[in-house]
């Protein structure tokens, strides 16, 4: 850290952001498949028949959707406690 | 003398950086966890949207898991205590 320059200082903080939301969304899309594997494949057969595939498609929207409201029921919450 | 001090203030603002990043993955950590959870709880077949009902089991669901959470360490910060009182 001796030395450095605010420059690097600014590329080494958007370094850490970056790969902060990079695991993020690799989180979410590991979770994603996960959850709408077992909600939209019954029995895997040979390929992913229409029907899968349009639930999947389904799938990945609501799960977005949920996660975007927990989020903001979550904050929601958080400023409630905070008030207390 | 002036590389010193340029040498401590950038030190302090990535400290506090990393700290302000840390506090941001540990709330989207546990919003994963909290979606994770309540997807098991409320929602059935997907859809084309979530429905009125489905918005507020996942709303709910929040807030029970935290009430949950405070629950528990209440009551176990009690079960400690009266083990400690006991074993005097």
């Amino acid at each position: 850290m001796a030395g450095m320059t605010s420059v690097e200082k600014g590329e080494l903080m958007e370094q850490v952001k970056q790969q902060i939301q990079v695991a993020n969304a690799q989180e979410l899309l590991t979770k994603m498949t996960e959850k709408c594997f077992k909600k939209c494949v019954g029995k895997p057969g040979t390929s992913l028949d229409s029907s899968e595939q349009k639930c999947i498609s389904m799938c990945m929207d609501r799960f977005m959707d949920s996660w975007n409201l927990i989020s903001r029921a979550y904050g929601q919450r958080l400023q409630r406690e905070s008030k207390m | 003398m002036s590389d010193y001090e340029n040498l401590s203030g950038n030190e302090k603002e990535l400290q506090e950086f990393l700290m302000i990043e840390k506090q941001k993955a540990q709330v989207n950590a546990q919003i994963h966890e909290f979606n994770e959870i309540c997807w098991e709880k409320c929602i059935g077949k997907p859809s084309t949207k979530l429905d009125h009902a489905t918005e507020t089991c996942l709303s709910n669901c929040v807030d029970r898991f935290i009430d949950t959470s405070l629950l528990i360490t209440q009551r176990f910060a009690q079960m400690l205590q009266k083990q400690s009182s006991g074993g005097m």
